[in-house]
């Protein structure tokens, strides 16, 4: 008999490691019930369009127009087809090689990075340099091409928040790399402690590890937290002083539902601050067409711009994008209408407004529904989602629940929550998939179903609650710790 | 539909022109792989140029936490000449022409060092590109308007593959492996090429053929201690992604002088000479036809090359994004999963990872980042966690999922886009095949230069037996002599390719990779220049 080329001792140690829950159980069990006909709600992950949230109308125009370039010498083009419509998709279509159908520029259409360099420009009061602003298929392939050129083995450490979204934590194993946790503080509103992060690096440096990039979630995921101009200064202070790039994952820049807290990206905090440290502290940030108010997941398009990496990390950079050889170029043209959308008097810019107000107010509602949905059941305290698109209740789960977790051979979180699908269709993911406090229990939802379907699903999740609670608690109460 | 009597004038017209024109550039701009925006990016060229000029920034640069000196080691050693130092020379010169119009003996650029077809002037398949525009704005699919801007079984297709996403939301992500509709299509596409059944389960989408490669060498890759067997010369994504993930490429030759023949007996004495040194090979990738070197395998080569992975427990992993290029009416294309089928090679026999592409073929979609793996014969665990490795990046671009059922589901015989379709196809494919040709026959004239015929896929790949003297010269010049060939070429003419140093090639002989896109109007010129050239730099060199 001979040897089986490929079983499962013998694949990559690391692929094993790697654990990627927002796919992971409890989605492939609410798969499993859907393809048995019970009713779903998916809140397990940040896909807006897949909870009724329509598409913006005029970049599908646009993009649809660069799709079929043929339609432009069409007589009957204007019976479907906006003029400001037709207008921009010949701008996208100029800046191609080839149309859309061409392998563009490894970093992406120069035309699209030049649009996105104004709109930083714009958005922080610095400049931007279209030089350093790589297209990727999605902000996660720029994460894991960074991630792939830091981490070269298990003594290099990436400090994470915790919680974090596991983007982070299964790009980290499958790169053999070392994850640096850094506790944020709930009953501190998700804050962000710098004497927490100094201990962090201190206990990973006496194990050996050279501690090299430090990422922040702002707003988080998926604690949905805003950070301050306050924090964002005194992490970049910590980075230079502790010699850490700055990863900023800045993809929910425009989920934005309190108005303490707008956003405030990091380069502009880190230009803000002034020399020395804003041209010492190393920094890339990302961003991408998949949140905000557009939504777009399926396009698979984001950007990264580097501040202060020298031009040999560079080159390496880009060689190993070109082996890639190039992004999606339809994504890079939504990159390019996002960051460039109608303007005032632009035949499409009422609808495009009204589209993109509608988006954002209804989940600003959204996200107070569901904080105030969370904190009116028992034994369930929930922060107020800031931004981003989840909401991350704590479950204060009694210890018969605990234990009839281990009986059946699961961990606390996700035992309930697999409960939960089963009584109410409503997938989430269990908190023990972003990391927590030992101990400490918490869901990820999202804000996301449609805000005439939240009252419904916030009492079906009530009810179930106190079901459970009712089943598991012991009535002369319990402690936590 | 009160417009119907419009009826798509516009695409009688295009299917006219088709026949009436040479084959007009739409956007024919000039070429833009690359473009430097501003003076300063000379500086992101110093790595690839041998002057001095990266040394100025090194001062301060190590007190940086990632630099040069303390990234990842293994991104620092994987390679990629398709895009590398002639490309970004090309790039300069390009500004240069722009900048300073008559500086150089060409007026233009011609890329030839990347198998880019739309971006020198080949057109899509309309039809495709009609379904795709649809998907994009499904809200049209029920306007009475639309029928007169779109064929109707466009607007058919489109149709079902709306029905087909959940929600009909074209911008959610997927499930990881793609949409189960249109892998349901591609499987079925898969079995009426061969004859044998695909099951959608073993599809996996994914943003080209190349992410899905990267998958399987992270996932059969543990240390440098397991080993691929790679063809010489091949496409260079394989001996970068083999470094990249910390593997050891085990080379065999393919053998120029049979038509660069894949010997089982190359095989078995490279695999064997691995083992000795302690290498645990894991897996054998066949590029089939060939990258660069165009050959189409016949059937008996593979069955045997099929035996050999099943003898040895290896891993077969199928490159077949070239199956549509087959230029020799005496080679066909057949997949590695019909032969091993056809032998009676089932799941428990051969474990199989065949690469599809929506970039090549002759709808040459190379900027979508369309594209799939079928696996079969893996293990229900491993295949958990190649579902596994697929989830963390989520979904790939959902247009380039809808491009790969279309490509493996073309319109049929009967369909309202059949004839233009089946023109567009052929027509591309009979240019391709007559480019081939030329290109095969002039090099082949040329002193000192063999070039086998490029049964299929896009590239030719001459070995020039170089003199010594312009080995000499090049030596001097502190580069290998193929690239120094390429650099004169460049600067001479304007052409672009890629040494053959980039794909690997036997010690002591010298090629370089064109491809066979340019335009055929242009080609005759492209022959011109590279003829002159030849001549000038052999009357330089010759002993």
């Amino acid at each position: 008999m001979p040897p089986k080329p490929l079983d499962y001792e013998s694949i990559n140690e690391n692929v094993k490691r790697s654990q990627y829950a927002v796919r992971g159980e409890l989605y492939l069990r609410a798969s499993e019930l859907q393809k048995e006909g019970k009713k779903i709600i998916f809140t397990n992950v940040g896909n807006p369009h897949a909870l009724g949230q329509k598409p913006l109308s005029f970049p599908r125009q646009v993009v649809a127009l660069c799709q079929a370039p043929f339609l432009l010498d069409d007589p009957n083009v204007g019976l479907l087809f906006p003029a400001d419509a037709i207008a921009k998709a010949k701008h996208y279509l100029s800046m191609t090689g080839g149309g859309l159908g061409a392998y563009s520029d490894s970093r992406g259409l120069p035309g699209v990075r030049k649009e996105v360099a104004e709109f930083i420009q714009r958005r922080d009061g610095y400049p931007s340099d279209p030089e350093l602003i790589y297209l990727t298929d999605g902000a996660s392939k720029g994460v894991m091409q960074i991630l792939q050129t830091i981490i070269g083995g298990q003594g290099d450490g990436i400090l994470v928040p915790v919680p974090q979204y596991p983007l982070y934590s299964a790009t980290i194993a499958l790169l053999g790399g070392s994850l640096v946790p850094y506790y944020l503080e709930e009953t501190a509103n998700w804050g962000l402690d710098v004497n927490e992060l100094r201990q962090s690096v201190n206990q990973a440096r006496y194990k050996g590890i050279t501690v090299k990039a430090m990422v922040i979630i702002n707003p988080g995921n998926p604690t949905g937290q805003c950070l301050s101009e306050a924090n964002l200064r005194e992490v970049l202070q910590f980075c230079f002083e502790e010699n850490l790039v700055l990863l900023g994952d800045e993809v929910y820049q425009q989920n934005i539902y309190q108005d303490e807290r707008p956003f405030i990206s990091a380069k502009k905090v880190l230009m803000d601050i002034g020399p020395p440290i804003s041209k010492e502290v190393q920094l890339i940030s990302f961003h991408t067409v998949s949140k905000g108010y557009w939504g777009e997941c399926g396009q698979r398009g984001g950007y990264f711009e580097m501040t202060n990496i020298s031009p040999e990390t560079v080159d390496q950079i880009y060689k190993v994008a070109s082996i890639s050889l190039s992004p999606n170029v339809p994504a890079q043209i939504f990159m390019g209408l996002m960051v460039n959308p109608p303007k005032p008097g632009d035949i499409s810019y009422d609808q495009f407004v009204r589209e993109s107000k509608g988006i954002l107010e209804s989940l600003r509602r959204r996200a107070r529904i569901m904080t105030d949905g969370f904190n009116s059941c028992r034994n369930v305290v929930c922060n107020f989602t800031e931004g981003a698109m989840y909401s991350f209740p704590q479950i204060r789960l009694p210890p018969r629940a605990i234990e009839a977790a281990k009986q059946a051979g699961k961990v606390p979180d996700v035992f309930y929550c697999l409960k939960l699908l089963e009584a109410t269709g409503i997938s989430t993911v269990p908190g023990s998939g972003f990391g927590q406090k030992e101990g400490v229990f918490h869901l990820r939802t999202t804000i996301l179903p449609a805000e005439e379907d939240m009252p419904a699903i916030m009492d079906s999740f009530k009810k179930f609650n106190d079901e459970f609670m009712e089943q598991y608690e012991d009535h002369r109460g319990y402690s936590r710790m | 539909m009160a417009l119907s009597f419009f009826m798509r004038k516009s695409s009688a017209l295009r299917f006219r022109n088709l026949f009436n024109r040479s084959i007009a550039v739409l956007h024919n701009q000039h070429q833009i792989p690359h473009q430097s925006i501003t003076s300063s990016s000379s500086s992101s060229l110093s790595r690839f140029l041998s002057s001095s000029s990266s040394s100025s920034m090194a001062s301060s640069d190590s007190s940086f936490p990632v630099t040069v000196h303390n990234i990842n080691p293994k991104v620092l050693k994987c390679e990629y000449a398709v895009r590398g130092e002639v490309v970004t020379i090309a790039q300069q010169l390009q500004e240069d022409l722009k900048a300073k119009p008559g500086t150089h003996p060409f007026d233009e650029i011609i890329y030839c060092n990347i198998g880019n077809p739309q971006s020198l002037g080949q057109l899509p398949i309309t039809f495709f590109r009609e379904v795709l525009a649809l998907c994009d704005i499904p809200s049209v699919l029920e306007k009475p308007e639309t029928p007169a801007l779109f064929s109707s079984d466009a607007i058919e297709r489109a149709w079902s593959i709306i029905d087909a996403i959940p929600g009909q939301a074209t911008g959610a992500y997927s499930h990881s492996q793609g949409i189960k509709g249109l892998r349901d299509t591609i499987a079925k596409g898969i079995e009426a090429r061969d004859g044998f059944p695909a099951n959608p389960n073993d599809i996996f989408l994914t943003d080209g053929a190349s992410p899905a490669v990267h998958m399987m060498m992270q996932l059969l890759l543990r240390s440098e201690k397991d080993g691929i067997l790679c063809p010489i010369p091949q496409y260079p994504l394989y001996s970068a992604s083999i470094a990249l993930h910390g593997g050891s490429l085990v080379p065999y030759y393919l053998d120029e002088a049979t038509g660069w023949g894949l010997e089982v007996k190359e095989l078995k004495k490279q695999l064997e000479a691995a083992k000795k040194s302690g290498i645990s090979v894991r897996a054998l990738v066949v590029i089939n036809p060939g990258n660069p070197t165009g050959q189409v395998l016949s059937e008996e080569n593979q069955r045997d090359i099929v035996k050999f992975c099943k003898t040895e427990g290896l891993v077969l992993l199928a490159d077949e994004v070239y199956q549509e290029n087959v230029y020799v009416p005496e080679k066909k294309f057949h997949s590695f999963k019909k032969v091993a089928r056809s032998l009676g090679f089932g799941d428990n026999d051969i474990t199989l990872a065949s690469f599809q592409s929506v970039s090549k073929g002759y709808y040459g979609e190379c900027g979508k980042r369309g594209g799939y793996m079928e696996i079969t014969g893996f293990s229900a665990e491993v295949r958990e966690q190649i579902y596994k490795m697929a989830s963390v990046n989520l979904c790939s671009n959902i247009s380039g999922q809808i491009l790969a059922s279309l490509v493996m589901s073309p319109p049929k015989v009967g369909d309202e886009s059949y004839e233009l379709y089946r023109a567009e196809r052929d027509g591309i494919l009979s240019s391709l095949a007559r480019r081939a040709k030329t290109l095969e026959e002039a090099f082949n004239k040329l002193e000192g230069v063999t070039c086998n015929k490029a049964e299929g896929a896009m590239y030719l790949f001459p070995q020039i037996k170089l003199p010594q003297k312009a080995i000499d010269a090049a030596k001097a010049a502190k580069t290998a002599p193929d690239n120094f060939y390429c650099r004169n070429l460049l600067h001479a003419t304007g052409v672009v390719v890629v040494p053959g140093s980039g794909f690997g090639q036997v010690p002591g002989t010298w090629h370089f990779r064109c491809t066979i896109l340019p335009q055929e109007e242009k080609i005759p010129a492209i022959v011109n220049r590279i003829t002159e050239f030849h001549k000038k730099f052999m009357d330089q060199y010759r002993k």
